[in-house]
């Protein structure tokens, strides 16, 4: 059985004080399997990005609990949260967020630099990430030099290099036309076969679902229905979210 | 290496025009700091410069005496008190002062005596011997004062008070800080050219036998005289430098234009990396979501500071020792030791990593879920 990588408990997070004050997720109860692709869809404002920054240590709830490899994250410091961004989490972000004045091979790097692995060991981890994604022959590559589908695959390989057990992707496909979005999604797809690492991408994209294992929708804060497919030929299940609270 | 380095050298050569403008201001900065304390070590030095080329272990002169060039006077029979104490080998009398050199023209202008017999000779000779100035009406005077002067070289002649003299020896380098030049002539002419009784001295360089304990000689000489300062060459310097570089305020208008320099460099430093900083916070952010600690931010923030720092002090100093160089031969010469170097590049360092003080604050504020909105 694949384990829990990462899980919501309850979890609420208001945003904003007083008139200004949003309740942007509502009594949210999610986990995050190895070995699963899951998909978070819903309509803008529907609180996608403020799930995945809760998940991803970035914000700390309301209320709730989230755990990440079991070890809960309430009262951790934001020196604590960051430590366990970079032990447990990857990121995949809409805009790329890579370095303009680093190579590829540099900018997968950093992730290995951030928790105090360098030289040569390091080197290699970093492009055997990008050989891994196909680009191993831009490893000397500037951001600028490469396609917004390759920039994308620089992101992924820079997510992957530390062995996360969770990558959290927002929108990573937003950016690129159709055949290179399926590129990145494929990547996606084959990294979540590795048990120990589960897989969350946000996406508006419905053409983009036959790469999930399980797809949750989320309206106005709450998760409202999810269906789970076995492989790909699998027909959509409908399951009632636990504790969705509606 | 820490990539932190890369990102940090990176970013700062990659806006090349910022860089430039930081690199202008951090080398204004310390050309500025550097010149005024290389003024102050070149007046200290120039104040004290007849001190340091007297022959003497230590100095007898009449209490209150400010400086080397404070023109107080002693009587001349001391001489005999001084011999008396036991461990004295000599005490040679030199008389300073005031007088006026009239030029072949007519002009007059203000010169500053040295009259001695041996105590205090004139050094860096390049024409002529000191030893010629015990003839009658024989001076030395600096090659720098010669259209001063209105002399050609050894032979020129002029009149101090009225009495006709002729250069007898010509230096090079000795130059006065108070622009009025230096005449070396001997003991008994000083006085008559200043206009002194033979019963009176400026001062009494007073040399020790071999082995003899200068603090026990310097105890009993002050002891058996009155109205008298009996102080070692290094205790005379320190006084006469005191009193050029504190009591006038020229160290602290000097030090005020080396805090000034400081100040400009600190404020351009801080605005230039806060705003490299600013621009970057995407970066910043990033780096913040991927879970680097903040210290490794802050590092990359360090490391532009000292990039800037190492940089822009190695320009200074190129300009630094163009300073020296074209000034060496002026009124007042820039000098700038190994040690005020290691001191100004300290102070380099701090300065800009003082000013990364505003540009860590902002990322301290860095929300990493910012990333996901843009």
């Amino acid at each position: 059985m694949s384990e829990t990588v990462l899980e919501a408990r309850k979890v609420n997070k208001k945003l904003g004080s007083g008139a200004g004050e949003v309740h942007a997720i509502k009594d949210i109860d999610l986990t995050l399997c190895g070995g699963e692709l899951t998909m978070l869809m819903g309509p803008s404002g529907s609180g996608k990005t403020t799930l995945l920054s809760v998940l991803g240590c970035m914000l700390t709830p309301t209320s709730g609990t989230v755990l990440i490899c079991g070890k809960s994250i309430e009262g951790a410091s934001k020196e604590a949260l960051a430590a366990l961004r970079r032990q447990h989490i990857g990121f995949i972000f809409q805009s790329y967020h890579l370095f303009p004045t680093m190579t590829a091979a540099e900018n997968v790097q950093l992730a290995l630099d951030v928790r105090g692995e360098r030289g040569a060991q390091a080197r290699k981890r970093a492009e055997e990430a990008l050989a891994r994604v196909g680009l191993a022959h831009k490893v000397s590559s500037y951001p600028t030099q490469l396609s917004g589908g390759e920039q994308q695959r620089v992101a992924i390989a820079r997510a992957i290099v530390s062995d996360p057990s969770a990558i959290l992707a927002d929108e990573p496909t937003a950016a690129l036309d159709s055949n290179n979005g399926q590129a990145i999604m494929s990547i996606l797809a084959s990294i979540a076969k590795d048990p120990s690492r589960g897989v969350l991408v946000v996406t508006h994209d419905s053409r983009l679902t036959s790469y999930a294992d399980r797809i949750i929708f989320i309206e106005d804060g709450r998760l409202v229905r999810e269906e789970r497919r076995r492989s790909k030929r699998d027909r959509p299940r409908a399951a009632a979210i636990r504790g969705r609270g509606s | 290496m820490s990539l932190n380095f890369t990102l940090a050298a990176r970013n700062l050569f990659h806006d090349r025009l910022r860089f430039i403008a930081t690199a202008v201001g951090i080398v204004f900065s310390v050309v500025l700091v550097m010149v005024q304390m290389g003024l102050y070590l070149g007046f200290g030095r120039m104040v004290t410069t007849m001190i340091d080329h007297a022959d003497a272990d230590l100095w007898v002169m009449r209490q209150g005496t400010k400086a080397f060039e404070d023109p107080s006077l002693l009587d001349a029979n001391k001489q005999e008190d001084i011999l008396a104490v036991n461990g004295v080998a000599s005490a040679t009398p030199l008389v300073i002062g005031f007088s006026d050199w009239r030029l072949s023209s007519g002009e007059m202008t203000p010169v500053f005596l040295i009259g001695s017999n041996g105590g205090l000779q004139p050094w860096d000779v390049v024409a002529g011997s000191a030893q010629a100035l015990s003839q009658p009406g024989a001076v030395a005077v600096d090659s720098t004062y010669r259209q001063r002067l209105g002399i050609t070289g050894l032979g020129s002649q002029a009149n101090i008070r009225g009495q006709k003299v002729h250069v007898a020896a010509v230096t090079e380098g000795i130059r006065s800080f108070t622009t009025t030049p230096y005449v070396f002539v001997d003991l008994e002419h000083a006085r008559q050219f200043i206009g002194l009784p033979k019963s009176v001295t400026s001062y009494f360089l007073v040399k020790l036998k071999p082995g003899a304990d200068r603090a026990r000689v310097q105890h009993e000489l002050q002891a058996s005289m009155s109205k008298v300062a009996v102080l070692t060459t290094a205790q005379f310097r320190d006084r006469s430098r005191d009193f050029w570089l504190f009591g006038t305020g020229a160290g602290a208008a000097l030090f005020g234009g080396a805090l000034l320099g400081v100040i400009v460099g600190t404020v351009i430093v801080a605005q230039t990396l806060y705003s490299s900083t600013k621009d970057h916070i995407e970066e910043f952010a990033t780096l913040r979501a991927m879970g680097s600690s903040n210290r490794y931010i802050y590092a990359v923030i360090i490391y532009q500071a000292l990039l800037n720092a190492v940089i822009g002090f190695a320009l200074a100093s190129a300009i630094g020792f163009i300073v020296v160089w074209v000034t060496s031969q002026g009124a007042l010469p820039v000098v700038i030791t190994p040690l005020l170097m290691a001191a100004i590049f300290g102070l380099t360092i701090v300065m800009c990593i003082g000013s990364a003080l505003t540009a860590i604050l902002r990322v301290v504020r860095i929300d990493p879920a910012v990333v996901f909105s843009r």
